[in-house]
């Protein structure tokens, strides 16, 4: 925004350095009469409408215009093949010798280094041995993909570090009516709901189970200084953990006891990597790493609660007390288990909330036998420290809000009702009051939090808990399952999973075992969550058949006990993999192979990639994932198809033109596709020739159609891996297409048409490829319209991946050109596996209603995954068929079967169990609102295909009309004028407006087709994470970047700077921001930025000399410049492909691309987010 | 001539009930998992123009032979049958499409269409029958 003068109505962004000025910006909570509140905020809003108009005027889209293609020059006389001219034959034999490849200077064969997460693995786990598990062995080599997490103990904590850190304001929330409204009167309704939050955070935690959704508003600081009455005025970790020391000095007297029986239960977590030498001399005084570091330790509880013997009870129901029994005393026991790091009562047993909560999260207050230290109290915070708290922009948060409508509503007698019925209904111990928090959403303007949003915990007992499957693999939309399909149409809530199965882990059990034990009825792998009916016998979760333990099922081969089957690593993980014997094989594991099939037409010459891909395949051709008898081979085309012949031997590699592509055939069958180490000379030729051998051509045409048929009958014996490239709309032979956009119809409010595909061409093609194995991937980087919508059929029902780099070209779009070149080093370089099958198995009662993702649904529950990436995300609906009341407990199982680069069979077993609930309120208290929000992206992508655009945003808005509505006609006593929403939902209007504003289903916007179908394309495959950045990205800002918070990564400090909501409103003139959109990273420079920001971080004397493009941070020795670049590669490390960094100035043309991504505000052709939110609460009072 | 109007009639009912029926036992094959979506897929949407046509010409017939009640009783079929053809987008493989038969209760869908056009030919079935034998004791 160039004119901030009007801005911020409230100081936006003020740095974390700068402490004092939130009194004076806001007013203090507790003096304003509640009309004063009233007023304030339609004037605030008003004053953004008026800015939010300027901006649009101010900045009219850039008109997207193709690049016009230079076909039509550069006919050179010299050109290679002659042999085009010759009719009658249609194989040819050309050379592709030295003589082509003597101007060939191009690689200075430097190649980069590549973490090869697969390799790794796979070497580690096929040197494991016989009945063995192989598990410890496997988890040092397996390290991690992330090649920082394993060098130091605290660091080697990786993203984890955030979760743990971000977690810290979930204490808050249960300190914070305490202070916030230290004035308040107990007798109020409203108080009495915090009061009694508050209590647990005492101690007293078998009740009151925990707060999993706080993704809290609440500034940091409170809750330092709060619950210690402590003086410190920054929240930086070292303050932050004397506060600890003091607090626990301060209490160990009294709460010794308590420090040694409440252990804290950090969720099992076990992707992330644990750091196993953190050693903790002090368990009731520790925190110092801990609280800002150890998010992924896994606390186990100690023996305090196996005083019950495992007794045999015959009863049919699972017996809860008998599962927890086992699971407890389990994993106090093996400590082999990978998971394990005993650490008793680590966190000081009075307050041992702050801890759990900084270091895991999801806090599991886990007490059987607890004391609770009642008479604790807190000091109550006087007035002056909420002056002393560092006024962050988000630390508004609902403040004000929360304030007004206390005082506007003194008699409010909703919530206390609610949460009482909610006590007396939900499932076993607790109750949520936090995420069913009534947030007044029009009034409660800064609802972001400003640390990244978690998933909810489900609200299961701590054992199951800890055993429970990471969220990051497994999400489920609602934590708590309906119990019938009636109560699911009245939340109005999507109930679906959204899967990660094959992400990268840093720490995977691998159980390698003669018999894998499964349910003989339903085949579902045994798993945490079955329970032992004896020590011969279990029970499965899923269809509650009783199975026999099979013998080898009786050693345990980590402790090498015997009779303990409930110790064995299966069931001691949610996430294991098994190596599968030849029962799990419909013919021998395949080799790797690798197809790459590249448009070398006019085009695609002009634009340069082929340089690129093959500079790329150079430097990664030892790092492709694969063993001995890994394949690979190259076919080209234009308007013929070109094959090498590479068979070992040759002196140089053959290039056979088939010139026929009606009737395409293979020239020679046998040496195409050629083993990589014994023809690794010819290939290197062949890459070193490619670019400069098409440098000349003069063909326009393209038949890919052709191309991927001839692909298809060479990868067909085997299966394998077919990439292609492609630069532009395929114009020749088999699966021609034709330009079907309108460039008048881009910024249509009305009908967007052609979002399928023209023909079903690919999809045929794409379905026989998968039933061969083999999976086609599609690089499209093309600078006009080509129909990816027809396109990327060729990969979504391969089970391949699809890129998209519009308006590529090598040296007019360098941006571009990186990106090409750090997605292909990942994507050559990244696990993958072969011939693989995903099938998903729920409780019975639950069945999938639609799968969404890139995959063939073979059956029912069966999904053919020709091959399997880690960057892929699948999402399921899920439907209730028949009620769920003859139990407490869902789960759901996906295993994944594959054959892995080094042609091991392997079976990837996630397990998730959920609570079912009969009440609508522990419906809405278990909403996970990222899931939800993602699943309705891919049903509305579907939606939109199928039906239309219009249909598809409006299906949006609807979902959230109906699901507030439903919410708000539950707790009738709430007012109506207001729309409110449960605290688990209240960021729902957010994303979904967000959503509406995403490319895929904006209009109004100039939006390129190919641009809209590949923001569907990449929703549909996205695993959750990266999803969310797509629809919702982060801002920072990162001018004055502060080592309060910070947390530390490999020996390097990565600040943490709060959260800024999207809106021009917190960006100022004076600052620099970055915006975290997935797969880009926009720095937004404001015209009048601090000079020294300039000069240190990004290396020019001021803001007139930065250049217009600007893609790199420069490595500078200043402070300040190691801190932005240690945060943006930080950010960096946490995602699989690399983004591109763009810094754009404040004038520059380009900052529309940053200004589209601020969706709480106004643009021309939709609404801001206060409108938003006025519209939906018109719909609703309808 | 009405007699073998009837006739002709029944036969191709006959056909169609046939068809009804190989249309759900495939249907529920899929469903229980004994083929595969692509192959159920191909082998019904063989059958999807022959049916249409089979029916189309049952329902001309009934209008040049002014059976109107027969005709009238036959058009929404015939016109759901063209309409669904007519509707496939280009995408797709056919009527039944492999990629999207598992998802949205499509499956389901497309069996309770095939149970009630079974119901559907049966009716009709008893109909031409009682048509004929009475066109044959009026000749």
């Amino acid at each position: 925004m160039s004119a901030p003068a009007g801005i911020p109505p409230r100081p936006a962004a003020v740095p974390g350095g700068a402490r004092a000025p939130v009194a004076a910006a806001r007013p203090p909570p507790c003096q304003n009469g509640p009309v004063q509140n009233q007023m304030q905020f339609p004037f605030g809003y008003g004053l953004h409408l008026e800015n939010y108009s300027a901006s649009s005027r101010r900045y009219p889209p850039v008109p997207h215009e193709a690049v016009p293609s230079q076909l039509n020059n550069q006919y050179v006389a010299d050109y290679h093949s002659a042999c085009y001219s010759i009719p009658v034959q249609s194989v040819m034999t050309t050379s592709v010798g030295p003589s082509m490849l003597n101007t060939q200077q191009l690689y200075s064969g430097a190649p980069h280094p590549v973490e090869s997460a697969g390799g790794l693995t796979q070497g580690a786990i096929s040197s494991a041995s016989h009945l063995h598990t192989s598990v410890p062995q496997s988890y040092s080599a397996l390290s991690s993909h992330y090649s920082s997490s394993t060098s130091s103990s605290v660091a080697s904590q990786g993203f984890p570090l955030s979760s743990g850190h971000y977690a810290m304001p979930t204490v808050s929330r249960a300190v914070y009516p305490n202070l916030s409204y230290p004035s308040m009167s107990v007798g109020s309704p409203y108080g009495q709901v915090f009061t009694s939050q508050s209590l647990p955070a005492v101690g007293q935690f078998e009740e009151t189970n925990t707060f999993p959704d706080q993704s809290s508003t609440v500034p940091r600081t409170l809750q330092q200084q709060v619950p210690l009455g402590y003086n410190s005025t920054s929240w930086s970790t070292s303050d932050f953990q004397s506060a600890q020391d003091n607090f626990s000095r301060n209490n160990t007297g009294s709460l010794a006891k308590a420090s040694n029986q409440i252990n804290t239960v950090g969720i099992v977590d076990s992707s992330h990597p644990v750091s196993q030498n953190v050693q903790f001399t002090k368990p009731g005084v520790e925190t110092s790493v801990v609280s800002s570091a150890v998010t992924s330790s896994i606390r186990t509880p100690v023996g305090d609660h196996l005083t019950e013997p495992a007794s045999v009870p015959s009863n049919t129901q699972p017996s809860e007390s008998l599962l927890q029994e086992a699971i407890d005393s389990s994993s106090t026991t093996s400590s082999a288990s990978p998971v394990i790091n005993n650490y008793d009562a680590l966190e000081g047993g009075g307050y041992p909330e702050t801890n759990s909560a900084a270091s895991s999260p999801a806090p599991t207050p886990q007490t059987s036998r607890t004391p609770k230290p009642f008479g604790y109290g807190y000091p109550t915070l006087q007035p002056g420290y909420q002056n002393a708290t560092p006024s962050t922009s988000a630390m508004q948060p609902s403040n004000p809000g929360h304030h007004s409508e206390f005082q506007q509503y003194p008699q409010y007698p909703g919530v206390n009702q609610l949460s009482s019925t909610l006590g007396g209904l939900s499932l076993q111990h607790s109750q949520q009051p936090e995420s069913l928090r009534p947030v007044n959403l029009t009034q409660d303007r800064n609802i972001l939090p400003v640390s990244p949003v978690l998933a909810p915990v489900p609200n299961l007992n701590s054992d199951l808990r800890k055993l429970n499957c990471s969220p990051d693999s497994f999400r489920c939309t609602l934590t708590n399952i309906p119990q019938t399909q009636a109560l699911l149409n009245k939340a109005k809530l999507p109930l679906g999973l959204l899967l990660h199965p094959f992400r990268d882990l840093t720490q995977l059990p691998v159980i390698t075992s003669s018999t894998i034990v499964r349910c003989r009825s339903c085949r579902t792998y045994i798993n945490p969550f079955v329970s032992f009916i004896d020590q011969r016998r279990w029970k499965c979760n899923l269809c509650y058949r009783v199975n026999d333990v099979p013998e080898e099922f009786m050693y345990n081969p980590l402790t090498r006990s015997y009779g303990e089957p409930h110790k064995r690593p299966e069931v001691q993980n949610s996430t294991v993999e098994f190596i599968a014997s030849s029962d799990y094989m419909l013919r021998p594991p395949q080799p790797a192979v690798y197809l790459f099939v590249l448009d070398v037409s006019h085009n695609a010459v002009e634009a340069g990639y082929l340089t690129i891909v093959c500079q790329s395949l150079l430097e990664n051709l030892d790092k492709l994932p694969g063993d001995s008898r890994t394949r690979i081979g190259f076919i080209t085309f234009d308007s013929t198809v070109q094959f090498y012949n590479l068979q070992e031997g040759l002196s140089q590699p053959q290039m056979l033109i088939v010139s026929d592509i009606d009737d395409v055939f293979l020239p020679t069958p046998d040496s195409l596709l050629v083993n990589l180490h014994e023809s690794k000379e010819l290939i290197k030729d062949l890459l070193n020739a490619l670019p400069t051998m098409f440098i000349n051509t003069r063909e326009t045409h393209s038949a890919l159609g052709p191309a991927l048929q001839a692909a298809f009958k060479l990868m067909s014996p085997t299966g394998g891996r077919i990439s292609v490239f492609q630069s532009q709309l395929p114009s020749l032979g088999a699966g021609l297409l034709h330009s079907r956009e309108d460039p008048n119809q881009r910024s249509s409010t009305k009908v967007v048409q052609h979002l399928g595909p023209a023909t079903d061409f690919y999809k045929k093609l794409a379905l026989d490829c998968s039933g061969q194995q083999t999976a086609v991937d599609l690089f499209l980087l093309s600078s006009q319209y080509s129909d990816l919508a027809s396109l990327a059929c060729m990969s979504k029902y391969s089970a391949g991946c699809i890129y998209y780099y519009p308006s590529f070209h090598h040296s007019h779009n360098p941006a571009q050109a990186e990106k090409l070149q750090k997605d292909l080093k990942r994507y050559l370089t990244r696990k993958i596996g072969f011939e693989a099958v995903m099938r998903i198995r729920c409780t019975k009662g639950l069945s999938i209603h639609t799968f969404h993702g890139n995959f063939f649904v073979r059956s029912t529950d069966l999904l053919s995954l020709a091959n399997v990436n880690p960057d892929a995300g699948f999402a399921v609906q899920m439907s209730i068929e028949e009620s769920l009341t003859d139990t407490s407990l869902v789960c759901f199982q996906t295993a994944l079967l594959y054959t892995s680069s080094k042609g091991e069979r392997r079976i990837r077993v996630h397990t998730l169990c959920l609570p079912v609930v009969t009440s609508l309120a522990d419906v809405y208290a278990g909403a996970d609102v990222q899931a939800a929000v993602c699943l309705l992206a891919n049903m509305a992508v579907d939606r939109s295909v199928s039906s239309s655009l219009s249909d598809a945003r409006d299906a949006l808005v609807n979902a959230v009309v109906d699901s507030l509505s439903a919410y708000i006609s539950t707790a009738s006593n709430l007012q109506q004028s207001s729309l409110i929403a449960p605290n688990s939902l209240r960021l729902f209007p957010l994303y979904v407006l967000a959503l509406l504003k995403q490319k895929a289903f904006r209009t109004g916007t100039s939006t390129r087709l190919d641009d809209r179908i590949y923001a569907m394309c990449q929703i549909k495959s996205q695993p959750l994470v990266h999803l969310m950045k797509m629809i919702h990205p982060s801002l920072y800002r990162i001018d004055r970047l502060t080592n309060e918070g910070a947390i530390h990564v490999n020996d390097r400090v990565v600040p943490q700077p709060p959260l800024q909501k999207l809106s021009a409103e917190k960006l100022t003139r004076e600052g620099a921001f970055l915006m975290d959109c997935g797969s880009i990273f926009y720095i937004w420079i404001g015209k009048s930025c601090d000079n020294s920001f300039i000069k240190d971080v990004l290396g020019y004397p001021n803001y007139a000399s930065v250049p217009q493009k600007l893609t790199q941070l420069p490595e500078l020795d200043t402070l300040s410049s190691e801190r932005a670049r240690s945060f943006i590669s930080w950010l960096r490390d946490s995602r699989p492909l690399n983004p591109v960094l763009q810094v754009i100035k404040d004038e520059s043309p380009a900052k529309t691309d940053f200004f589209q991504h601020l969706v709480e505000d106004r643009t021309e052709a939709a609404f801001s987010y206060y409108e938003f939110l006025l519209h939906i609460q018109q719909q609703i009072c309808k | 001539m009405e007699s073998v109007v009837f006739i002709f009639s029944l036969i191709d009912c006959c056909a169609l009930i046939f068809l009804s029926v190989y249309f759900i036992i495939t249907l529920s094959d899929l469903e229980c998992d004994y083929i595969n979506a692509r192959s159920c897929c191909s082998k019904l949407n063989k059958w999807v123009v022959p049916e249409l046509i089979g029916h189309t010409i049952v329902t001309v017939l009934m209008l040049i032979s002014l059976h109107w009640f027969i005709f009238l009783l036959n058009l929404p079929v015939a016109t759901w049958n063209i309409y669904r053809f007519i509707m496939v987008p280009s995408g797709n493989l056919g009527v039944f499409d492999p990629t999207e038969i598992h998802n949205r209760g499509q499956l389901k869908s497309h069996m309770k269409e095939a149970m009630i056009k079974l119901g559907f030919h049966l009716l009709c079935f008893f109909m031409y029958l009682y048509s004929m034998i009475l066109a044959l004791i009026n000749d």
